[in-house]
C-alpha cells in the first residue's frame, strides 16, 4: 500500500489527527520544564490514546482508561507533585544534565521496533467497524473465561491499596499518642 | 487502517517515556514516564486485538488487566516515594546516594 492510497482513506484522517496531537503531548511530557504542566499533558495524552481506542472500537477499554487515568492516576500523581514541595514554576533541574545519551538510546529503540514490526505486519491490515458493541463480549469473557486473572488483578488493587495506605501513614510519635489518648 | 500505523505510534510513545524515565530528575515525572509506556503498551494489544480479531478479545481484556495494576503501580509508587521525601526532604533520584558505594 502506497502512501498516496493510505491517505486517501478517510479513517486515517482522523488517525492523524488523533496521533499526531497525542505525539505532541507525549513528547512534552518528558520534555516539559514545569511538572504540573508534565501532568497535564499526560492528561492530553491519555485522551489521545483514548480517541485512538475508540478508532479501533474498543469503547469500554476506551472509557475505562479516561476513567482511570484522567479521573484517578492524574489526580494522585499531582497530590503527589504537590506533598512533595516539588517546585511548580518553571524549573530547569527536573532533567539531568545527561539527555544525549538516553536520547540516543530512545532512538534506537524506536528505530529497531519500527524496523521490526515493519518487517513482521508491514502489510497486515485492520477491521474498522465490528458488528455492533465489544463491550458485551468483553465482559462476558471477564466473567466467564477470565474469572480467575480478573479476581486475582482485584485482590492486587486491593492489596496495592492496603499497601500503599501502610507505607504512606506516618506513625505518630509518643507525645501524639498521649494527646491522643487524652482527648 | 494498517496495524503498522498503531505500532510505530505506540513505539513512538514508547521511546519518550525510556527517554523521561532516564533523564527527569524528579521521582513523580519517572512515574509519569512509566505510565506513558504502559499506555503505548496498550496501544499496541488494542491494535492487534483488532488485527487478529479472536473470538475471545483477548487484546481488551489483558489491556484492561495492564490498565488495574498500572493503577495500583501508581498507588505503591507513590506511596514509597512520599515515603522517600519524608526520610529525605527531597524526591530527586540523584539525592538518594545512601546506598552507592
Amino acid at each position: 500500500m502506497t502512501f498516496a492510497d493510505w491517505i486517501a482513506e478517510p479513517v486515517n484522517w482522523a488517525f492523524l489527527a488523533i496521533a499526531l496531537p497525542t505525539l505532541f503531548c507525549g513528547f512534552r511530557v518528558v520534555t516539559a520544564r514545569n511538572v504540573v504542566h508534565a501532568a497535564l499533558f499526560l492528561v492530553a495524552t491519555m485522551g489521545g490514546v483514548a480517541a485512538l481506542f475508540l478508532l479501533l472500537s474498543a469503547e469500554f477499554v476506551a472509557w475505562a482508561l479516561v476513567l482511570i487515568y484522567v479521573g484517578a492516576v492524574i489526580i494522585l500523581l499531582l497530590f503527589g507533585i504537590m506533598i512533595t514541595r516539588a517546585p511548580t514554576g518553571i524549573d530547569w533541574t527536573l532533567s539531568g544534565e545527561q539527555q544525549i545519551i538516553p536520547g540516543v538510546l530512545a532512538l534506537a529503540l524506536f528505530a529497531l521496533i519500527t524496523w521490526a514490526s515493519l518487517e513482521a505486519f508491514g502489510t497486515s491490515t485492520l477491521t474498522v467497524v465490528g458488528e455492533g458493541s465489544s463491550t458485551e463480549l468483553l465482559g462476558r469473557m471477564l466473567v466467564t473465561r477470565f474469572v480467575i486473572p480478573f479476581e486475582v488483578v482485584g485482590f492486587v488493587l486491593l492489596g496495592a491499596l492496603i499497601g500503599g495506605i501502610t507505607i504512606a501513614r506516618r506513625d505518630l510519635t509518643p507525645l501524639e499518642e498521649e494527646q491522643r489518648g487524652a482527648v | 487502517m494498517t496495524v503498522i500505523q498503531f505500532v510505530i505510534l505506540g513505539a513512538a510513545l514508547f521511546s519518550f517515556g525510556v527517554y523521561g524515565l532516564l533523564v527527569r530528575r524528579n521521582l513523580v515525572l519517572v512515574l509519569l514516564s512509566v505510565e506513558l509506556m504502559l499506555a503505548a503498551v496498550n496501544i499496541n494489544l488494542v491494535a492487534f486485538e483488532s488485527m487478529l480479531a479472536t473470538s475471545e478479545l483477548l487484546g481488551q481484556v489483558f489491556t484492561v488487566f495492564v490498565i488495574t495494576v498500572a493503577a495500583a503501580e501508581v498507588g505503591i509508587g507513590l506511596a514509597i516515594i512520599l515515603m522517600i521525601f519524608r526520610n529525605r526532604q527531597s524526591a530527586n533520584a540523584d539525592e538518594l546516594t545512601l546506598m552507592r558505594w
